[in-house]
């Protein structure tokens, strides 16, 4: 297969192509492009596709991370790559309220998802819909809380050691 | 004690006392306990590499609790690691003694403020005899820290307090401000608070009178 590499806008239109309106138009900062999946229920769908179409390609899921905005929203953030064929890079966010901290699964998709997703369930709080193994994977199996959240307030004692010096 | 072979020579007797050839059997064979929990690990083993070669003193690192005479808390200490931390120092023989590496390990270093996953200080699990502090200490630095528990040993005595033999030692090392007054005389430094050996003797006579 010859190298094809597409903008972020290429893809785009391509998703939309394919689904219709489930994504935001492509928002260009100085340190990234991406575009936002509006409607979850597509998230999953639009993944695949992303993987499996021949024009995209990612084989390559290279990082997913999560933020708290600060205004009870969460933003799940997927890095892709379409490593040795087309070389392109795209990414795609994903965004859910703090009251329903849910999102569907990419683990089935990229395997690598997997432990990433835990670590964001673990630090976030957030529930990846459809994940096999949805456990912490840093903080203790019986640690109260999800310490990157925003308003995480450390507590005064673990297993009867002190925590605030 | 030293250059024993030397006194083989005159006689092939040696004169000692019980005590001093017990420590000197022990300091000259502290054997720490072979695990790293972060940085300071890279330069716990570059101080047993070749290099700094920490076999020259005996020191030679145990896979087993059981066999291990000292611990060497090599790193941040999380949580999460801080009870298999204490499981291991409990499964020691007695006599052990714990040796902090570092600044995560004395008192949280860096994660002192924001770091909700790390110990502020091994010492809020187990007793501390000796801290290095360095983020992370150079290998020289840790070697003092390992010959300050050989001065430790040194200092103790059969059926004795490992508190009074701390005490022993701290009466006979150099107050730091007296060194660094030596050193940088220019330096107006605040006269030193620590007692001499014949203060601490006296004092102890007052008290029980």
């Amino acid at each position: 297969m010859q190298p094809n590499p597409l903008t972020i806008d290429d893809i785009a239109a391509l998703v939309r192509e394919k689904f219709g309106d489930v994504i935001s138009d492509p928002e260009k900062t100085p340190t990234a492009e991406f575009f936002t999946i509006t409607d979850l229920d597509y998230l999953q769908a639009v993944m695949y596709f992303l993987r499996e179409d021949e024009r995209t390609k990612f084989n390559y899921l290279y990082c997913l991370s999560g933020v708290d905005n600060n205004d009870g929203t969460f933003t799940v953030v997927y890095h892709l790559e379409s490593l040795g064929i087309h070389g392109h890079r795209l990414e795609v966010k994903a965004n859910c309220s703090k009251e329903k901290p849910e999102i569907p699964s990419v683990s089935e998709i990229w395997r690598t998802a997997d432990w990433h997703e835990r670590e964001v369930y673990d630090l976030f709080g957030i529930k990846f819909i459809g994940h096999p193994d949805l456990r912490r994977i840093l903080c203790p199996e019986d640690w109260e809380g999800h310490p990157l959240r925003k308003d995480y307030k450390v507590a005064e004692y673990y297993h009867g050691i002190r925590i605030p010096y | 004690m030293s250059l024993l072979d030397t006194r083989f020579e005159k006689g092939g007797v040696i004169i000692s006392k019980v005590e001093d050839l017990l420590n000197w059997s022990r300091l000259s064979s502290m054997w720490p306990m072979s695990f790293g929990l972060a940085c300071c690990a890279i330069e716990m083993m570059a101080t047993n590499a070749s290099n700094y070669d920490l076999e020259r003193f005996g020191i030679f690192p145990r896979s087993s609790p059981r066999q291990s005479d000292v611990m060497i808390v090599a790193g941040t200490v999380t949580f999460k690691m801080a009870e298999r931390v204490k499981r291991l120092y409990e499964q020691m023989t007695e006599p052990r003694y714990v040796l902090s590496m570092g600044s995560c390990a004395n008192c949280g270093g860096p994660y002192w403020e924001h770091g909700y996953h790390v110990v502020k200080g091994v010492d809020r699990i187990i007793p501390v005899d000796v801290y290095v502090p360095g983020c992370p200490p150079r290998p020289e630095a840790l070697i003092g820290g390992l010959m300050k528990i050989q001065e430790l040993i040194r200092e103790e005595k059969l059926g004795g307090k490992r508190e009074d033999a701390k005490k022993r030692l701290a009466a006979k090392a150099a107050p730091a401000e007296e060194v660094i007054a030596a050193q940088h005389p220019q330096a107006n430094l605040p006269k030193p608070q620590v007692k001499k050996e014949h203060e601490v003797a006296e004092a102890e006579t007052t008290e029980s009178a």
